[in-house]
């Protein structure tokens, strides 16, 4: 195994070095792509999440406040330790001086020698008292004394004279009354950083070699790591506290936020139709209010939807009941006046003709319950698809067929052309059904001028559209041909019956097929039905392959134009709920 | 033409039934008239008539259970009268073992032209001896046999085949197929067709799932298969 690894891992290794740079920069597209889909994260849950918002912004704003109040607190204390430590400092200073000025009268030496020599032990003992303050002195010739006595710079720690700003000792030359201090920085103990420290210098009169200054310099190390502590410290407790502040603004908005998340899903599956969900009501707060109306709401909802459940389902079962019950009767009836009818040579005439109307109307009277009864049947949702690959082709054929007397009747020519593919998945009985009412009532519409059907087929769907040279519809009415019972012109004499229900029918089967059926029309240029039907049932239709406006019609003018431009019906705006004009 | 024979109506309602008996009549047919379901299969068994005209809903007992009944001791023509025409209805009726239906209301053309078209197995066939898939079918001696081993085939499945096996080159659409052996003049119900070949199919096919004898042509309609 490993034997097989090691040169493959050999061979890849020329290959990583060549695509190092590639390399470098797709792990930057990657990390530009997550930070993009992390901020995109972010603004998501920013717009969509008011418990984000309200943690987010409260927390940033507690960020704020604790910064604010962290460096004012930083610089108070930081300046309280300075002055504290500067005030010790001179005291502790003076003290040195005056004890360095007593060694020095004490004494009687009198040679330059013996004066370094003293300088050298003065020096040394007022350095370390105790080592608990640390401190550094230097001990030098005052600028100006031109005494020919000369004691040496003396020094004790890591503190040097270069370290010492000639400002000061111009100051002290200037002023030997008083002390004079200074902040200076020195190199800490270890040697790598600096350390600020309280440089006092005053004057000491040596005797027989005039004045001389002394410097002790104070290290602010413990007062750095107070500091330090402090700051740590306030890093923590303002960290703690914002991540707190978040938390109790969590934890409240959940409050309120919750109650109102339920609101909304309970909402949800009420209009999903779930209509016995309700919200928890508890307490008496605003959000208990809020449950309670909204549970009201609801109920109220409920009980309406019921009734008018059971209504509609009262009223569909009427129908239905009604039109089952008619049928045994109307077959008698049926039977019998055919009877009559056939043997109507031997009547009289008014007895002969009566026999006559008696059956057309008869013959109207069982369309119109057919129709009601499928009406009924799309209504009451008991209307099933029954597809099978049919060629829409043969559908129109039989379609014109069936419509070939009502043709000749009104001497229309009806053409047909064909264009693509034209098999689909069609419940073929409602299908014909469609094109069948189309043909019939481009026939009864079209004055007798020919009707031209097309056929088209792309790669989802089917379409044919009727188009006929009538009168066409006037301005919103292609929105309404599809009413039940709707007549385009209540004016105009009945000629060849027709139920009212046909072109309801037709948009409901179109609609079970998951089809389009609209109507285009404009006045005196005749009017366009267009059925479209997805050719793999259930995948639904991107386009129609046939234009709804036909191409011979007039250019659209520039004005407004909500009357002539296609209306795609909804349906389902209400059974009966269209009975335009008489009918 | 006229054809004799005799009718059994089996129907509640008595102005239809009379009405049914005064047009069946008036074609020369001999007519008896049964108002409930429980008597229905009886009468049937006493008066052996040529064709049963049966409403779906009767008192006593169920048009589809009296049709359930008299197809298990009878392959007589059995044609539905019905007030429905929802799928699941009419499915239920002809798999019950209907021949038929007829939807009211009805034209009684219409109704005597479906009748007929039953009755007309009465006319004489001449000798014929068709063969499909690995059957052989005797025309006039209305038999089907596979291996020798008889097939039994109710009138309507028999006249279904025949009319396959007559063309075995021919791809019938179910119209055709509804006006060859149904008789329908115009366009029905091509569901009948559908459900009768399905019975077919379970009663000669060796896998009725997998049919060989009576092949579907998919968007056309059936053939019969090579033999």
């Amino acid at each position: 195994m490993t034997e097989r690894v090691r040169p493959a891992s050999a061979r890849a290794q020329p290959h990583t070095t060549d695509r190092s740079r590639p390399d470098v920069r797709a792990v930057l597209a990657v990390l530009r792509r997550w930070l993009v889909r992390g901020a995109r994260r972010i603004a998501h849950l920013w717009r969509a999440s008011l418990q984000f918002r309200v943690v987010t912004s409260t927390m940033l704003l507690g960020l704020v406040v604790v910064v604010m109040l962290g460096s004012y607190l930083f610089s108070t204390i930081s300046d309280g330790l300075e002055a504290d430590r500067t005030e010790s400092a001179k005291i502790e200073a003076s003290r040195l001086t005056s004890e360095v000025q007593a060694t020095f009268e004490d004494s009687d030496r009198t040679t330059a020698a013996d004066l370094n020599l003293l300088a050298q032990q003065a020096i040394t003992s007022a350095a370390a008292p105790g080592g608990d303050t640390e401190r550094f002195l230097i001990f030098t010739r005052g600028l100006g004394n031109t005494n020919s006595n000369v004691v040496q710079t003396t020094y004790t720690g890591r503190v040097r004279l270069p370290s010492v700003p000639i400002e000061l000792r111009q100051a002290v030359r200037d002023d030997p009354r008083h002390q004079q201090v200074t902040l200076i920085g020195i190199p800490s103990a270890q040697g790598d950083s600096t350390v600020p420290a309280v440089l006092v210098g005053s004057v000491v009169d040596v005797p027989l070699a005039g004045r001389y200054d002394l410097y002790a310099v104070f290290p602010m190390e413990r007062e750095e790591s107070t500091l330090a502590l402090i700051t740590r410290t306030f890093t923590i407790g303002g960290l703690v506290l914002v991540l707190l502040v978040g938390a109790i603004a969590w934890v409240v908005t959940r409050q309120v936020v919750n109650p109102v998340r339920r609101a909304a899903i309970v909402a949800e599956r009420l209009s999903s139709g779930r209509l016995n969900e309700r919200m928890r009501a508890r307490g008496e707060d605003d959000l208990a209010l809020l449950a309670k109306s909204f549970n009201e709401m609801a109920d109220s909802l409920q009980t309406q939807i019921r009734q008018l459940e059971g209504l509609s389902r009262v009223q569909q079962r009427f129908v239905s009941d009604v039109s089952h019950e008619l049928r045994t009767p109307l077959t008698t009836i049926r039977m019998a006046v055919d009877l009559i009818y056939d043997s109507r040579s031997g009547f009289e005439p008014a007895v002969a003709r009566s026999a006559e109307l008696l059956r057309g109307e008869l013959d109207r009277f069982e369309e119109l319950l057919a129709d009601l009864l499928e009406i009924s049947r799309f209504d009451a949702g008991a209307a099933a698809l029954d597809v099978d690959a049919t060629d829409v082709r043969d559908s129109v054929a039989r379609a014109v067929e069936a419509a070939r007397p009502i043709a000749e009747r009104w001497g229309s020519a009806v053409t047909v052309s064909t264009e693509g593919p034209t098999v689909a998945e069609i419940d073929a009985r409602r299908v014909e059904r469609i094109l069948r009412n189309l043909v019939v009532n481009a026939l009864e519409h079209g004055e007798g001028r020919p009707v031209d059907m097309a056929i088209a087929g792309n790669d989802t769907a089917v379409a044919v559209t009727v188009r006929d040279h009538g009168v066409g519809l006037r301005p919103g009415e292609a929105a309404l041909v599809f009413n039940r019972f709707w007549r385009a012109d209540p004016a105009r004499a009945r000629t060849t019956g027709g139920t009212g229900l046909g072109l309801a029918i037709s948009l409901e089967d179109a609609r079970l097929h998951e089809g389009w059926l609209q109507a285009w029309g404009e006045p005196g240029q005749g009017s366009l039905f267009r059925l479209t039907l997805p050719r793999k049932a259930g995948t639904p239709i991107s386009d129609s392959p046939l234009p709804l406006r036909p191409t011979d019609a007039p250019p659209v003018p520039d004005e407004p134009l909500t009357s002539s431009r296609p209306v795609t019906v909804t349906p389902g705006t209400g059974p009966w709920s269209a009975q335009v004009g008489p009918r | 033409m006229q054809v004799n024979g005799r009718v059994l109506v089996v129907d509640d309602d008595l102005a239809l039934a009379e009405m049914l008996g005064i047009v069946l009549r008036n074609e020369g047919l001999d007519v008896t008239h049964v108002a409930d379901g429980a008597t229905a299969v009886q009468t049937f068994r006493d008066t052996r008539p040529d064709l049963v005209l049966l409403d779906v809903m009767l008192p006593g007992l169920d048009g589809m259970e009296v049709c359930r009944r008299i197809r298990a001791e009878s392959g007589v023509p059995i044609v539905m009268l019905t007030a429905r025409t929802d799928t699941v209805d009419v499915v239920v009726g002809l798999e019950s073992g209907a021949d038929d239906y007829v939807v009211k209301p009805f034209k009684p053309q219409e109704l005597i032209a479906r009748v007929r078209a039953r009755l007309r197995r009465g006319d004489e066939p001449e000798p014929e001896r068709l063969e499909i898939g690995d059957l052989v079918i005797d025309v006039a001696g209305h038999s089907v046999k596979r291996d020798g081993q008889a097939l039994s085939l109710t009138p309507l499945e028999f006249d279904l085949l025949v009319a396959l096996a007559r063309k075995p080159w021919q791809v019938f659409t179910r119209e055709v197929l509804l006006e060859q052996v149904w008789g329908y003049r115009h366009a029905g119900d091509t569901r009948l067709v559908n459900v009768h070949v399905q019975r077919l199919r379970s009663k000669i096919e060796h896998d009725p799932e997998h049919p060989e004898i009576v092949v579907t042509v998919r968007g056309v309609g059936y053939k019969a298969g090579p033999s």
